[in-house]
């Protein structure tokens, strides 16, 4: 059989105009298939794009890295109740002894604190992070303006700092920082260099952090100008006002010399803490193994909220079939009309299929529009970075398509085999 | 064959089976009708006129017997060859018209041609030419709802004669009109079969239309009576 382009055409026109008849009909039949492929394309963009944040979150991290950090240990009831400076962390022994290790390269400590930063009469609320001056080298943090501390400035112990990109932003929204002085606690800084701006991340295995309110100081500066105390909010109920806690260290940055001797490093590290701490106060993250672990997961993210926006579809088709079906008995008459005038039975199965697949491809259409449209609202009111992927559009509108001819064979079917005779008579 | 019969039917019977039961509805009928003819069909109902006729509208199959159109022998085609006769060589027209109220009055008209993959400019030329000659010129782009019950027929007419058939069937063409409306629709048949030659073929049961034939073939429980 020649099919002439001509006759497709015509065909088409004919079940538009049958679907345009009918348009609140055809739209309340379409609705079905534009929400599932809407939230098709809408559930893919955003578990893609989570998995995305969870993995730049881990790559910040380093992946050839292997961070340790000092955690509060859990109070027992009763016996810590009235330490009122508690004690826990990670302590320069720990480092000693995990610089001896041999597959290790390099060891960074930091310590963190929560302060506010003035300058004039601005004021930010920032992380103080003093640290040694191949941190940015580890965590492939990029100096801007100005330059990081070297370790001239480290041993001089020089009140030098380099301030976050949002930070600057908030100091000195319109004028140069470097070389300004700011003011922490009742110490006096001059800035030396702005961190490049990096994505605010958050992720599995990690608090949200936004590494741009962060401001790095060399650590012995830090030492002679704070100490090892922290200060911070209480949380939870009980006693009001501030908690303090002494902490050596709060994280170390272990950078192994060959990304294979990660996991076993880790294991040897677990082991060296084991043996020096009494209680689990510390924590030791494997951003290579958490890296596996996001994307195994956001794989099982991607496949649960796919089928079940899949499962809307195919409700979205069930729809189609129901009021496919509603027309062919409603259309008997014209059926057996058209069988009598000369239609084959493959003529009217045509026509019926034509006008489903037009309804499944026009909710097709119109919810691939709102499936992207849906992820730029979302990553507007609840700052989630969402990805739209080519194929994620391409599969929501051929499984509409597919749906649409699944769904309108039954139908289409069962007007092709209606008895003429029956059908010419029916009212 | 001796002669040119346009429509020849040999021994056909029609037995529908209701359980175990067997209704015979046609008994061994035979008949030829040549080409030009105006034959009218009268019978009472239950006679078995409604079954010769959807046998010869080919929108039935006999269950015994040989039928033939124009020479060939369509007794034993297939649903799609039924088809495509119905659509090249017979023209339908129908008591209550039968036109599909969503299509216009051209679209209607055309309808027989749409299934042969003509090209459709070609269909709406012959469709309009069509439309004239029932003297409906001037109702092209009409919906039937729009239409009087003998507009509505007119167009049924010209619908039948689009494909150029070789016979019309008509069913009680005048059944739902008022006699002066059907009479005006009989001497429109009458036209066509005395100008252009179209055979007819009209199944009634009022003599004052049979008597526009010039035959008519009474049936009865199954039977020819007279012919």
């Amino acid at each position: 059989m020649t099919v002439h382009i001509s006759h497709i055409i015509r065909i088409v026109k004919a079940g538009w105009k049958n679907i345009y008849l009918h348009k609140l009909r055809s739209l309340l039949t379409a609705l079905g298939i534009i929400f599932g492929v809407a939230s098709v394309i809408a559930m893919l963009a955003i578990g893609e794009g989570a998995s995305y944040e969870a993995r730049e979150k881990i790559k910040e991290l380093g992946s050839n890295n292997i961070i340790v950090r000092s955690v509060k240990p859990p109070t027992t009831p009763g016996t810590q109740q009235t330490v009122m400076l508690p004690v826990y962390g990670l302590t320069p022994e720990d480092l000693r002894k995990i610089e001896t290790i041999p597959s290790v390269d390099m060891v960074i400590p930091t310590w963190e604190d929560k302060r506010d930063v003035w300058y004039l009469e601005k004021s930010v609320t920032a992380r103080i992070v003093g640290t040694y001056p191949e941190y940015p080298l580890l965590m492939n943090l990029q100096v801007t303006k100005g330059r990081f501390f070297n370790s001239a400035d480290s041993q001089m112990i020089k009140p030098y700092a380099v301030i976050g990109s949002s930070i600057k932003n908030q100091l000195f929204p319109l004028e140069e920082a470097v070389g300004k002085s700011i003011r922490i606690g009742s110490n006096y800084f001059t800035v030396i260099g702005v961190a490049r701006e990096k994505a605010i991340v958050s992720g599995v295995g990690f608090e949200a952090e936004d590494i741009n309110f962060d401001i790095y100081i060399p650590l012995t500066t830090q030492r002679i100008y704070y100490g090892e105390y922290t200060v911070g909010e209480r949380t939870g109920v009980g006693l009001r006002g501030i908690e303090r806690s002494w902490v050596k260290y709060h994280r170390f940055i272990v950078k192994v010399l060959d990304m294979q001797q990660i996991v076993t490093t880790a294991a040897i590290i677990e082991d060296i803490l084991k043996a020096n701490h009494k209680e689990q106060d510390y924590e030791i993250l494997v951003p290579l193994q958490l890296l596996k672990q996001a994307e195994h997961t956001a794989r099982i993210f991607n496949i649960v909220l796919g089928s079940i926006a899949a499962i809307s579809l195919i409700v979205g088709g069930i729809g189609i079939m129901n009021i496919m079906l509603a027309t062919v008995t409603e259309r008997t008459r014209e059926i057996g009309i058209r069988r009598a005038l000369g239609a084959k039975r493959r003529d009217i199965i045509k026509q019926f299929l034509t006008e489903a697949v037009i309804l499944s491809s026009i909710g097709g259409f119109i919810g691939v529009l709102l499936g992207v449209i849906i992820p730029k609202v979302v990553t507007k009111l609840a700052a989630m970075t969402t990805i739209i992927t080519s194929w994620s559009i391409l599969i929501a509108f051929s499984i509409s398509v597919a749906v649409g001819i699944t769904f309108g064979i039954y139908p289409a079917r069962k007007a092709a085999y209606l008895d003429p005779i029956q059908a010419l008579r029916y009212e | 064959m001796e002669k040119n019969y346009i429509l020849k039917l040999e021994d056909i019977t029609k037995t529908y089976t209701i359980g175990h039961i067997q209704i015979p509805v046609l008994k061994k009928i035979s008949l030829a009708i040549e080409k030009g003819m105006h034959i009218s069909l009268m019978g009472p109902s239950g006679s078995g006129k409604t079954t010769l006729l959807n046998i010869l509208g080919c929108l039935d199959k006999p269950t015994t017997g040989r039928y033939f159109i124009d020479g060939k022998e369509v007794s034993s085609l297939s649903d799609d060859e039924l088809s495509e006769i119905r659509s090249k060589k017979i023209g339908f027209i129908f008591q209550s018209y039968n036109l599909i109220p969503h299509l216009t009055v051209i679209e209607n008209i055309g309808l027989p041609l749409f299934y042969q993959g003509i090209d459709e400019k070609v269909i709406t030329q012959k469709a309009i030419e069509m439309a004239e000659m029932v003297g409906l010129g001037d109702r092209l782009k009409h919906k039937p709802t729009e239409l009087s019950g003998g507009q509505q027929q007119r167009v049924a007419i010209a619908r039948a004669l689009i494909n150029n058939p070789a016979f019309i069937l008509a069913d009680e063409p005048t059944g739902n009109l008022d006699t002066k409306t059907g009479k005006e629709i009989m001497e429109l048949l009458k036209k066509l079969n005395e100008e252009q030659g179209t055979t007819l073929f009209i199944v009634t049961h009022d003599s004052n239309i049979a008597s526009y034939g010039k035959a008519t073939v009474r049936i009865l429980d199954g039977e020819i009576v007279s012919g």
